[in-house]
């Protein structure tokens, strides 16, 4: 079981890029780990990004600006999580520390991810999303609360709020900290019935 | 309505959970050592077992080196992966294609080689490109982690159902035109998000000329797309193709296959969420400038300028050319190359390797390029042997290396060093993609030919007569 996940308040970490793609989030070379250490993936989090060609940080990157550490809530432009269906960058989101990605569109095999490590992609309008990067822009401590039982979200700096899409079996998941593998396995003999019917239509 | 999708989805459904998804019944799953070890660590912590091991099919292939093979691993974190793999296959009870096996191979191109994937199946596997099998008339589609252990647990997976989308290509390819040009044309097209929940079947008369390797081809790049998968309604091509290979039904079952088969089709009333028609007089031989695969021109075409991008895509745009060391408005053709690689799960097959012979033949490597020549499979580098193109390309200067993804995600040692320019018939330009600081730009078999033996981008038509 995982954590439950409820409400939320955080500062946000803008990332005001479009098509980030999971390479960027966490590099092919790190995925080298046979367990799901999920403090190695997030200390990789957008390694490339991270760190200058010499190794050492860079400083003009939003994860090392100071302003923003300890926040849970990453803010990021559209095709957030495009390429790979590596789910190794769900691991470096959710090592690292966020809980939440909000963008105004998702690439789905990573959303589906982010939502199997309990971390809960937020949708919203262009519009919103713009909105917030300003605000974080002109106040890096702007606060946004993500609420999931109501499925709103609110940006604290102008009180503008959206409300948000999650199909009510994962949003259960999310509340009770179940998994799908739970579900799948509770009971067989679906699966066998579907077996056997099939077999007379496609041998 | 009555689209092939549907059909296929529709008669995988074991369930449709209320306000949710459907829980889907897979008939194949692909492992590779990368994205299945922490699912087979999930079972062990779970205390289960796999629930049908002989629908699961397991190989090495992105941390395999590309010569060698016959010997271990030198990476020991690599060794240590591909070893995790053998041991969770033998412990679960799975086949397992090891390196050096003969029937190893990037798993994309073994599994429709081995005619493990067929029409009418649906098929998943930890990587986006498992929308390569589509190509057999399949619901094929990558999915992570946590999916593979619901697939090893239960031989289902939770999901929502994709919209239908058919993308037609209508006409005649031109000379040195590929499926990989068509492909990177529809990314610049839709972008990279453009069907981005779909489900995607390529129809037309391009698409019913095309070989299988071809079809291969496009249906690998459907995820660059965004789409989930897509796919070519099953037809003489691909029963041709199917017949004899070593896991195809066989004597009456193929009879009895193939009838099946010939029912999966988009019924004429077929209703899709989204229809797109292009022309395929439109389609040049293409490359990709910056580092997703969308941002694509003809190759006689300039980079676009800054003014064409909408303002929220701006910043991206001059972050992609900064890294590419490229301008707004400027030509690519004459750009010198460093790195020609013909390989990966998207152009790594028997035809990908005539063409570039073909083109080479008579001709040699620049001096200043390294190429990478990866067969992907055994199969194809026996195909390769058998049928002397290696001979060929050997006098043209080139070595054909041992099978695996190689050069398209830097997780072997083949890497592009950073700041190097490399021409690649792979699926993916993203940044540090090939290696950190690799600059990559895309393109088919043909035109990685025509820059490998003139050292600068070229247009490869001009050696096709």
């Amino acid at each position: 079981m995982k954590q439950p996940f409820t409400t939320l308040t955080s500062t946000c970490i803008p990332l005001p890029l479009e098509n980030v793609d999971t390479d960027q989030i966490i590099p092919a070379r790190f995925m080298k780990s046979t367990t799901r250490d999920e403090k190695f993936f997030g200390d990789h989090l957008f390694f490339d990004w991270r760190h200058r060609a010499d190794g050492t940080d860079n400083p003009d990157f939003v994860l090392n600006d100071p302003a923003f550490q300890g926040s849970t809530i990453l803010v990021a432009g559209k095709n957030f999580g495009s390429g790979s269906s590596r789910e190794h960058a769900a691991w470096a989101i959710a090592g690292y520390g966020i809980r939440i990605v909000v963008s105004s569109f998702f690439a789905d095999i990573h959303k589906n991810n982010e939502l199997n490590n309990f971390v809960l992609p937020v949708v919203v309008s262009e519009t919103f999303l713009s909105e917030l990067f300003a605000s974080i822009k002109a106040d890096p401590t702007t606060l946004v609360t993500v609420d999931l039982p109501t499925q709103t979200i609110i940006n604290q700096a102008t009180g503008h709020s959206e409300t948000f899409e999650i199909n009510a079996y994962k949003k259960h998941c999310l509340l009770n900290g179940l998994d799908d593998i739970d579900f799948l396995t509770s009971d067989k003999s679906l699966i066998e019935a579907y077996e056997k019917e099939r077999l007379g239509v496609r041998g | 309505m009555n689209t092939l999708f549907d059909k296929i989805w529709d008669s995988h459904v074991v369930r449709k959970v209320e306000d949710g998804p459907t829980q889907l019944y897979i008939d194949r799953l692909y492992c590779h050592e990368v994205t299945s070890p922490q699912a087979f660590e999930g079972l062990r912590e779970r205390g289960l077992q796999c629930f049908r091991p002989q629908q699961i099919f397991c190989m090495p292939d992105h941390n395999t080196p590309t010569h060698d093979q016959d010997k271990p691993i030198a990476d020991p974190v690599s060794k240590a992966q591909v070893d995790a793999l053998a041991r969770n296959a033998a412990e679960f009870g799975l086949t397992h294609f090891g390196m050096m096996h003969p029937r190893n191979g990037i798993i994309h191109v073994v599994g429709p080689e081995l005619g493990l994937s067929l029409p009418g199946m649906t098929i998943v596997c930890g990587d986006s490109h498992t929308s390569t099998h589509g190509a057999m008339g399949a619901v094929a589609f990558g999915i992570g982690t946590s999916e593979v252990e619901m697939v090893l647990a239960s031989q289902c997976i939770l999901q929502s159902k994709p919209k239908s989308m058919r993308i037609r290509i209508e006409g005649t390819l031109g000379k040195g035109v590929t499926a990989k040009d068509v492909a990177l044309y529809l990314m610049a097209q839709l972008t990279t998000s453009g069907a981005t929940g779909y489900f995607v079947e390529y129809a037309g008369s391009v698409v019913r000329d095309m070989s299988m390797e071809g079809r291969l081809t496009l249906c690998n790049l459907s995820i660059e797309m965004g789409a989930r998968g897509g796919f070519v309604a099953p037809d003489e091509t691909t029963f041709a193709y199917l017949k004899g290979r070593d896991y195809a039904p066989k004597g009456e079952d193929w009879d009895k296959a193939v009838a099946y088969w010939h029912t999966l089709r988009s019924g004429d009333d077929a209703v899709f969420d989204r229809e797109l028609v292009f022309d395929a007089a439109d389609i040049e031989p293409r490359i990709t400038y910056g580092t997703n695969p969308g941002m694509g021109i003809g190759i006689s075409e300039a980079i676009p300028a800054v003014s064409t991008i909408p303002a929220a895509g701006q910043a991206s745009f001059l972050k992609s050319l900064d890294y590419m060391h490229f301008q707004p408005e400027e030509k690519l053709l004459g750009k010198p190359v460093d790195y020609v690689f013909l390989g990966a799960c998207t152009n790594g097959r028997i035809e990908d390797f005539r063409a570039f012979a073909s083109l080479v033949q008579g001709h040699h490597k620049a001096a200043d390029v390294t190429a990478w020549l990866v067969p992907g499979s055994w199969k194809v580098d026996g195909q390769i042997r058998a049928e002397g193109l290696d001979k060929i390309l050997a006098e043209a200067g080139f070595e054909v290396r041992q099978p695996g993804c190689s050069a398209c995600l830097a997780m072997n040692d083949d890497k592009i060093p950073a700041g190097c320019l490399a021409v690649s018939t792979s699926n993916r330009n993203f940044e540090g993609r090939q290696g950190p600081g690799s600059r990559t730009i895309l393109a088919s078999p043909y035109t990685a030919a025509a820059a490998a033996i003139t050292g600068v981008i070229t247009d490869p038509r001009q050696f096709l007569l």
